[in-house]
């Protein structure tokens, strides 16, 4: 597919001709910079400037708490307090680094349900969408290993728990489990490991956020009414869209600055908030935390991944037809994964011809449901495997996967969509009137 | 089929905020007014110095604070004793040099004592930020974003909640405290009321002396308290300033192309 029809950068002066002829790398940085972008994307869209800033942040501050932490069983704990306590603004630098993981997530979120909403994901940019779903595991990855590294309880607790994952498939698991930790149980060669993973995770990821722009670049941005920018010549695409620059990066970088207010807020004022109090107290491997619970942004998963007990007849099932071979635990990790992958798989579960959520009036209560299902799996992650838990989390799973592998397919057919607007140019003068003629 | 999952769904949510009321097997806490909670809230200095006598005092018999620097104790926004006073202070407190292996003073560069050992207490370092004395409700920790964590009340009720109960167990004695998880702790009561002496004759009845060094614990857990929300003033301050001006840039820049009048 073309490119939406726009100004290309023309070398002028002999230096630039010079360079242009060399390394178009000015180019590169003005089509990019200067890519028409939907003018009606509305305000879910500038999540994905807060990711960008996120991961730089949290490459930042992480390269310098590294210059000052050390990753040993028997000093890690300690090199994060003198982080805290000696290192110059190293409370602030650890603080922004622990909660800029949480903005992070909930940044990511957000930018996942803006895609599920307006159908983001759809042709032709399953391509960004799988890449989002990559660089999301790796998030994941990042973050979990690096909330191993100050070596508290919940630290080792989580990786004992965590890597205990693997080792429920069959078989293999127990091996693969002792290849992860580097040994039979989590110690100093794990925590080497993570701390070397984590370092480079961050800039894969980095390369992996390269793909993702450059495939939505390729297609365009997607926006609220689903309806693609007009091709057929420049005047025509100018209708419909305004460069990035600077329409959408002041735009972006006015909400970024309010969402950072917030988070130094967070951060200058209730900082441990989002953490929890047991990772402040030393790993003890011979003391099990009462509560072992990850970080917030994990909870929904280890909701699903807990929901799947033996007395679940779906689990049962399985574990009678496989002949043993796949029990509760193992089911439970199989549901976990398949709950990011059924997300992954959206392009091609969702059979509805129309992109955006706001003309398919069934669609949206269903969404509606998902993100309600998906705040209260967050909760119930957090609760102990007691009482009515249990219920709400097979309720929840339950309903995750009905979203994406029953209701996402089912809807394309017997649901009745409205009439999208004709053009992005309609939606945005439905808005803000008619374009007057501008001042200059 | 669909029905069902959003009935069931519905139904999740309703139930959910019943079961929860039996979810609470916490213990009691006390809630105490410090001075330091809050956005504007700031360590009393006098109260720290308080602070650290009793758990000079009382405490550190039983429990060490291995990663808090001695020298720490005259830093701003702390105790901030004077500097000759940390160094007497530390020299009072032996320790084995690492390098010569002998018992010499601490200096201020040396950290508190760490103790260990059968019958001795956790290190109480980090101890006000490892315990969360607020939860709820329902275990969402909403009540936190108005408390605070509550390291510091977990201190005080876990001080001030013994019923008077012992119990013997595998030949350890357990006395009965209803702030603690589960009802029975390890420790002896260590204060009673006028166990410590002040200089200036601030009351020290039980409760202040718990009070007091519960703020101490605070500060040694979070010594850059003050600094930090300085810093997060400063940084909200900016940002609002920022996001006006991006505000502004942003429905200027926009406003030919929604159909707005610009005003210059």
């Amino acid at each position: 597919m073309a490119g939406i029809p726009h100004d290309h950068y023309e070398p002028e002066t002999g230096a630039e001709k010079w360079l242009h002829s060399r390394l178009p790398i000015v180019g590169l940085l003005y089509d990019t910079i200067m890519i028409p972008t939907p003018k009606n994307l509305n305000w879910w869209w500038i999540w994905g400037i807060v990711l960008a800033f996120c991961l730089v942040m949290q490459i930042v501050t992480g390269i310098v708490l590294a210059m000052h932490y050390t990753p040993h069983v028997s000093m890690a704990f300690a090199s994060v307090e003198h982080i805290m306590r000696d290192v110059n603004a190293g409370h602030m630098l650890r603080y922004v680094h622990a909660n800029g993981g949480s903005l992070f997530f909930l940044a990511v979120y957000i930018h996942i349900f803006r895609g599920l909403y307006y159908g983001s994901y759809k042709a032709p940019r399953e391509i960004t969408w799988i890449i989002g779903m990559i660089i999301y595991l790796c998030m994941m990855g990042t973050a979990f290993m690096g909330y191993v590294l100050p070596w508290g309880q919940m630290s080792f607790w989580g990786a004992t728990v965590i890597t205990g994952l693997f080792g429920a498939i069959p078989g293999i698991g127990p091996d693969i489990q002792a290849w992860l930790l580097g040994g039979p149980a989590v110690d100093n060669a794990t925590l080497n490991r993570f701390f070397s993973l984590h370092y480079l995770l961050p800039f894969v990821i980095a390369a992996l956020v390269a793909v993702h722009i450059w495939a939505f670049h390729t297609t365009g941005n997607s926006n609220p009414t689903g309806v693609e920018v007009r091709r057929t010549s420049k005047a025509d695409a100018e209708k419909d869209t305004l460069p990035f620059w600077p329409y959408f990066v002041i735009k972006d970088l006015f909400a970024l600055a309010l969402i950072l207010l917030v988070f130094f807020a967070v951060v200058g004022f209730m900082p441990n908030y989002l953490g929890h109090p047991d990772n402040y107290s030393q790993a003890n491997p011979l003391v099990t935390p009462v509560h072992i619970v990850p970080e917030w942004y994990f909870l929904p998963f280890y909701a699903i991944l807990r929901a799947f007990t033996s007395d679940v007849w779906v689990v049962m099932f399985a574990n009678w037809i496989t002949f043993g071979i796949v029990d509760a635990k193992f089911f439970g990790v199989i549901a976990m994964f398949g709950a990011i992958i059924a997300m992954a798989l959206a392009p091609w579960l969702d059979t509805s011809s129309t992109r955006s959520g706001r003309y398919r009036p069934m669609f949206k209560w269903w969404f509606l449901l998902l993100v309600i299902d998906f705040v209260v799996l967050t909760w119930v992650g957090a609760m102990p495997t007691e009482g009515i838990y249990p219920y709400i989390s097979l309720i929840g799973a339950t309903y995750w996967f009905g979203y994406f592998f029953v209701i996402l397919p089912l809807l394309g057919v017997i649901e009745k969509p409205l009439t999208p607007v004709a053009t992005i140019e309609e939606d945005f003068n439905a808005h803000y009137g008619a374009k007057s003629h501008p001042a200059e | 089929m669909m029905r069902k999952l959003l009935i069931s769904a519905v139904s999740a949510l309703a139930l959910g905020t019943g079961a929860a009321l039996a979810a609470g097997a916490e213990g009691h806490m006390e809630g105490v007014d410090f001075s330091f909670e809050g956005p504007f809230g700031t360590y009393d200095q006098a109260q720290l110095r308080r602070g650290l006598q009793v758990v000079q005092e009382v405490c550190t018999a039983c429990h060490g604070l291995k990663f808090v620097p001695l020298r720490s104790l005259a830093d701003a926004g702390g105790p901030q004793i004077p500097g000759d006073d940390v160094r007497a202070y530390a020299a009072d407190l032996s320790i084995i040099d690492a390098e010569t292996g002998e018992e010499r003073p601490r200096k201020e560069t040396d950290m508190f004592p760490a103790v260990s050992g059968e019958g001795m207490g956790p290190d109480l370092s980090l101890m006000a930020k490892a315990r969360a004395g607020y939860h709820g409700p329902y275990g969402t920790g909403l009540s936190q974003l108005f408390n605070g964590m509550g390291g510091p009340e977990y201190i005080v009720s876990i001080l001030n909640s013994y019923t008077g109960e012992e119990k013997e167990e595998a030949g350890s004695i357990f006395y009965e405290n209803t702030a603690f998880p589960g009802g029975w702790i390890a420790m002896p009561p260590p204060l009673s009321d006028e166990l410590v002496e002040f200089a200036d004759g601030h009351p020290n009845d039980q409760h202040h002396l718990s009070v007091d060094a519960a703020a101490f614990l605070m500060w040694a857990a979070e010594p850059k308290m003050m600094a930090r929300k300085q810093s997060g003033f400063v940084a909200v301050l900016l940002l609002t300033l920022l996001t006006s001006l991006l505000y502004l840039t942003n429905k200027r820049i926009w406003a030919p192309h929604k159909g707005k009048k610009t005003t210059v």
